[in-house]
């Protein structure tokens, strides 16, 4: 037991870290993109789920990771398309209709599942790649620049995502609409519009993050692959104050205390595995007990516009 | 705001033929869509759809054995689902009903497994007392995180499941074990039987319809009178309508939302205790078989209506019981159901904007100073 806190563990757990925050981020900075919108996607774990599954399918059978992660990002976009003409255009109570894209998620990639592959079966994700130099630097190095190429775009997300909210006009006009949609309606901007544009942007991602477990963390599919990580990404972005560095420092708590309970279970610490497996879930509910951040909520978030009422 | 297709004003003085045709007809076309969508899943998965749907049927209520275990999948989604209507009505999104499923089964394998000394008659009742109390705690967190602290249910309620899972798991896993695999070294994830005096009657011989069944529909009946014959009710359904009119008329907001999520978390308990002394007789893992989430489909369907959740959660028990047929019979995987269930979801939820304008018009119509309330 006294090794655990050497250096080599603990660079062990943060460079863990870094591999299960990745879906959290993807999903969770695409979901802040249709919340900025004024758009709760609910059914994030549903998307995961079924793009998951459609990277891997196409992976096993092409050999190709790359048409994987494309795979996962097309049925991601037929998702959000679901998702925006349900909630957007049809004006849903969004917290159900996402229930329900989720279990559509559930069903149909549990169905596919079993009529296409049936067995699990695995596939060869994608490799670690060293970051020049950088990823020689003792103990920095083989903590974040050691790992496969969807973790690197995951974390480069996080600036990307920032400085199209706060950089960019499209980045107004989303927080315009998820604000005050009527003043952005009058003018001129097409909040339908820019609704679609977020929930589809954060349902494509959240396809990315499906592939990131199906082909880069795991590498292979079964039924709920995901259990729930859908679910904790919307909590993030919640917990994050709807900014993608709060989101950043969310995905990196939840994991720590995710890594740091697998690397105790790998090191034989004497913790009851539900009791370890339910700590970051206990966290996540205090996290979103003291941070509620109600200030930056989109002022519109969950409302459907409806030109003419206030 | 409110949580669903919300049509129905506070007070229904007289029956509203227009209302009870919509409320029925959208979530029938709803549902009869969802499966012609199925139909082409068969297609494309070359399944023959008749076949793959007559087997549903037959499954589900083609035999004596299939139609009492059609209504026995509906006991739990009837109870799960009057625990929905009370939340949605107040505005509360509760997706917690898988965790407290859990919650109130984990109590009924506990309680009657300490007390095995006692009668049935009293067994049984307090048995679903603490059950329901049980799973009425788990729905209490969130509901007092939101109505306190603003802690937005949906995601609180998401965490409250995985942490009843896992608690579950640790339970069967050491306490609740059965001692007897303990012995001999299988160590099944699964309690000992309870005492036989805590099993329901079965009320067909040679199946598994248990008297849990009566208990639900006592409550489905219950509910409604709650919802629409009490002041607490009525203070419930308000605040889901609007919760700062409600507010400025003197309701207290955050007690009615704390209620609302007890209470459907007591009903989702309660689901559990049926489970557990009404079927299984054991706590086991995969228990709740997705009810808390189909639950909140039935309810839906039902139009948030107790009432009309007892035939939608009969619909809804005979899908579940008729994919099981199918799977055997045409080999397409049940998941297929789940797949459909969420369709159903979509299509009511997104039908609702129809039919809250068309409440609208005719609230207009009979008193115009109602339509701004109306979302």
């Amino acid at each position: 037991m006294s090794g655990i806190f050497s250096i080599a563990v603990v660079t062990g757990i943060l460079n863990t870290m870094m591999g299960l925050a990745t879906p959290f981020l993807y999903a969770a900075l695409g979901e802040t993109f249709a919340q900025k919108s004024g758009v709760v996607n609910l059914g994030v774990d549903g998307i995961m789920l079924i793009s998951a599954y459609a990277a891997f399918y196409v992976a096993l059978i092409s050999g190709n990771l790359w048409l994987g992660v494309l795979a996962a990002a097309i049925v991601g976009l037929g998702m959000g398309l679901i998702m925006s003409f349900v909630s957007v255009t049809l004006k849903a109570e969004q917290g159900v209709s996402g229930i329900g894209l989720y279990m559509f998620g559930l069903g149909m990639s549990s169905l596919l599942f079993k009529v296409t592959i049936g067995t699990v079966k695995t596939v060869v994700g994608f490799p670690q790649v060293k970051v020049p130099l950088l990823g020689d630097i003792p103990v920095i190095g083989p903590i974040f620049f050691r790992d496969s190429l969807p973790v690197y775009g995951a974390f480069l997300l996080v600036p990307i995502a920032w400085w199209v909210l706060e950089r960019t006009t499209l980045g107004l006009k989303i927080k315009a609409v998820g604000q005050n949609p009527a003043a952005a309606d009058s003018v001129g901007i097409s909040v339908d519009g820019i609704r679609y544009f977020s929930v589809c942007l954060g349902a494509i991602l959240a396809g990315l993050a499906g592939a990131s477990l199906s082909i880069s963390q795991l590498n292979l599919f079964q039924d709920n692959l995901t259990a729930g990580q859908g679910f904790i990404a919307v909590a993030l972005v919640y917990f994050g104050g709807w900014s993608p560095f709060g989101v950043l420092a969310g995905a990196l708590l939840f994991s720590v205390v995710n890594s740091f309970q697998l690397w105790m279970q790998v090191l034989g610490a004497k913790i009851p595995s539900s009791v370890a497996v339910m700590l970051p879930y206990l966290l996540t509910i205090a996290a979103l007990t003291v941070t509620v951040n109600r200030v930056r909520q989109p002022a519109a978030l969950n409302k459907p516009f409806e030109r003419g009422e206030s | 705001m409110s949580a669903s297709a919300d049509v129905h004003p506070l007070r229904e003085s007289r029956f509203d033929w227009g209302r009870v045709v919509l409320n029925v007809f959208l979530p029938i076309a709803g549902v009869i869509v969802a499966l012609l969508i199925g139909a082409i899943f068969l297609l494309l998965l070359k399944a023959d759809p008749l076949a793959a749907y007559a087997a549903m049927a037959r499954g589900a209520v083609g035999t004596t054995f299939g139609l009492t275990q059609t209504l026995v999948k509906a006991t739990p989604l009837l109870l799960v689902g009057l625990g929905i209507c009370i939340a949605f009505r107040a505005n509360m999104i509760n997706i917690g009903g898988e965790g407290q499923i859990i919650a109130g089964a984990i109590m009924a394998t506990w309680f009657p497994l300490t007390f095995h000394s006692a009668p049935g008659w009293l067994l049984i009742p307090s048995t679903m007392l603490a059950g329901f109390m049980a799973g009425a705690m788990w729905g209490f967190v969130p509901g007092i995180l939101k109505a306190r602290l603003n802690v937005n249910e949906i995601l609180s309620t998401v965490m409250m499941n995985a942490i009843a899972l896992q608690l579950m798991n640790l339970l069967l896993q050491g306490p609740l074990m059965d001692p007897a695999a303990v012995k001999q070294g299988t160590f099944l994830a699964q309690s000992a039987q309870l005492p036989h005096q805590v099993w329901l009657a079965r009320l067909v011989p040679r199946t598994l319809l248990h008297s849990g069944a009566i208990v639900a529909l006592v409550f489905a009946g219950l509910v409604y009178l709650f919802l629409w014959r009490t002041t607490i009710g009525y203070a419930i359904r308000a605040v889901g309508l609007n919760p700062d009119a409600s507010r400025y008329a003197g309701i207290n907001v955050s007690t009615a939302q704390a209620l609302s999520m007890t209470l459907a978390g007591g009903f989702a308990g309660l689901a559990g205790v049926v489970e557990v002394i009404g079927v299984q007789h054991r706590l086991l893992e995969g228990l709740t078989s997705g009810y808390g989430f189909t639950g909140i489909v039935a309810a839906l369907l039902g139009g948030l209506h107790p009432l009309g959740l007892i035939p939608a959660s009969i619909l809804f028990g005979g899908l579940l019981v008729g994919a099981d047929t199918m799977q055997r019979a045409v080999q397409v995987p049940s998941a297929l159901i789940t797949a459909i269930l969420g369709l159903v979801v979509l299509f009511v939820s997104g039908a609702a904007l129809w039919s809250r304008k068309w409440a609208a018009r005719r609230m207009t119509f009979q008193h115009p100073e109602s339509e701004k309330s109306s979302p």
